[in-house]
């Protein structure tokens, strides 16, 4: 349908605007769609000093969720946002995708979760994306069940006074879902609750 | 091939009306999108946050800015989704095309749009997806491309079936092609789904009623367009796409 102007521009929203396509789910079937091949390494290769963020996505009853799929945008390590094109790289001889070049810094991960509702992606740490900002991987989570994506964030433990700084507001019980837990040198915890005990904060912009 | 056996002790058509009915009495904290907690489609009980979400005024967050896709990222032959196999899919051939806009009515040019659906039997050519109707060995159904300049794009494929489903009993989803873009900014990131004008399933379907206001609804149903069709090819199908976001992200020159 062509869009018409808005009548009741939601928020305050200045008339005339245009209102936007509504969200719909992603259902179960983008498995062959949507994840392409080395959609989880963001990281070049050969970057020596890469971390890899990993985690299961649950439900409200702790089940893992196997059908939903996570996406990173993110700074890279300078804090630079310019991140280039080239994720879903094409070969030109069969038309598949073949992924990143390995040199390019991208920065958009996606993955879809495993059976057992597992993703994880190997990337570099970001730097902050102005002077004196807390550094994070920005996500969106999206599943079958769930009627429009889901925006969170990863913050790394090493950061975690400034988090707390960022969200005075938030109990720290909260808080807790947004840090990721250091497993060993390099690699990150960050389990994704859809609903209930330790449910994950997620975030609305405004 | 014959009839499934029914699924039992399931909920039917009448017990999900009743469901939409109320839902449609609530409502919806954004009228332009979804409730996430939509009790009708039974899969989003235990997938939808309790907690409100944390709202961000930062002006200069991460997700204002967003991936962006170039030449490298489509080949000429993923906006045809006929083409690749030994042989032709079985359907009918239809091309679908409209603009990406932002809501000042801005194209948005060079935007990647991925887009998948079921064949013309309505089948997904996914192992997860075992509805006796047959597969198609020359459709494999997904597709992409970029939007050019005026924020156009353009797709032929074959008109998806609906397809039943197993929220309730004797439920089918309307045919539907599933939409996929980015915008400028993370913010603006939108997975949809496109329907096919006239379908007799919308009012039975708990998915597109997720959307409750009527004007909102609308606006996932594509026009059929006569002076896009092909002689002897190809329907045409007309379906502009407005990315929302937050204000902030439409006055970001980038
Ligand atoms: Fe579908």
């Amino acid at each position: 349908m062509t869009p018409q102007p808005d009548p009741h521009p939601p928020g305050g929203h200045a008339p005339g605007w245009l209102p936007p396509t509504p969200a719909q789910t992603v259902g179960p079937f983008f498995g062959y769609a949507l994840p392409f091949t080395g959609g989880g390494h963001i990281a070049g290769h050969g970057d020596p000093d890469t971390i890899t963020v990993h985690g299961r996505v649950f439900d409200g009853a702790s089940g893992p969720v196997p059908d939903a799929l996570v996406e990173i945008w993110q700074a890279d390590r300078d804090g630079c946002l310019a991140g280039a094109p080239g994720s879903l790289r094409h070969d030109q001889v069969t038309s598949e995708v073949v992924g990143r070049d390995g040199t390019a810094f991208t920065g958009f991960g996606r993955v879809p979760t495993d059976a057992d509702g597992h993703w994880a992606v190997r990337t570099v740490a970001p730097g902050p994306h102005r002077p004196g900002a807390t550094p994070y991987l920005a996500v969106a989570v999206f599943a079958r069940g769930l009627l429009r994506h889901l925006y969170t964030r990863v913050y790394l433990p090493e950061r975690a006074d400034h988090v707390r700084a960022d969200f005075p507001d938030l109990p720290a019980e909260r808080l807790d879902t947004l840090l990721a837990v250091r497993e060993r040198a390099g690699l990150y915890r960050f389990d994704i609750r859809l609903q209930g005990e330790r449910e994950t904060v997620f975030f609305d912009f405004c | 091939m014959r009839p499934p056996t029914p699924l039992t002790g399931e909920p039917t058509q009448r017990d999900i009306d009743a469901a939409m009915a109320e839902a449609d009495r609530r409502p919806p904290p954004d009228p332009d999108h979804p409730d996430r907690d939509y009790p009708p489609y039974r899969s989003s009980a235990l997938r939808h946050p309790k907690q409100a979400p944390l709202p961000v005024v930062d002006p200069e967050a991460v997700e204002l800015t967003g991936p962006v896709f170039g030449v490298t990222d489509v080949s000429a032959l993923d906006n045809d989704l006929t083409l690749g196999q030994t042989g032709e899919p079985a359907g009918q051939r239809i091309t679908i095309t409209g603009r990406v806009l932002d809501r000042t009515g801005r194209p948005l040019a060079g935007q990647l749009v991925e887009i998948w659906q079921a064949n013309a039997a309505g089948r997904y050519a996914h192992d997860l997806d075992q509805h006796p109707a047959p597969l198609d060995p020359n459709f494999t159904g997904s597709g992409r491309c970029l939007t050019d300049s005026d924020g156009e794009y353009n797709f032929t494929t074959i008109r998806p079936g609906a397809y039943p489903w197993r929220n309730h009993l004797n439920a089918w989803r309307p045919a539907h092609i599933h939409f996929s873009l980015f915008g400028t900014a993370f913010t603006q990131r939108m997975v949809t789904q496109m329907y096919f004008p006239g379908d007799p399933l919308f009012p039975y379907d708990p998915v597109l009623r997720s959307v409750t206001d009527q004007s909102a609804r609308d606006r996932l149903v594509a026009v059929y367009d006569h002076d896009l069709s092909l002689p002897e090819w190809t329907l045409g199908y007309r379906w502009d796409i407005v990315l929302g976001g937050p204000a902030r992200t439409l006055f970001e020159d980038r």
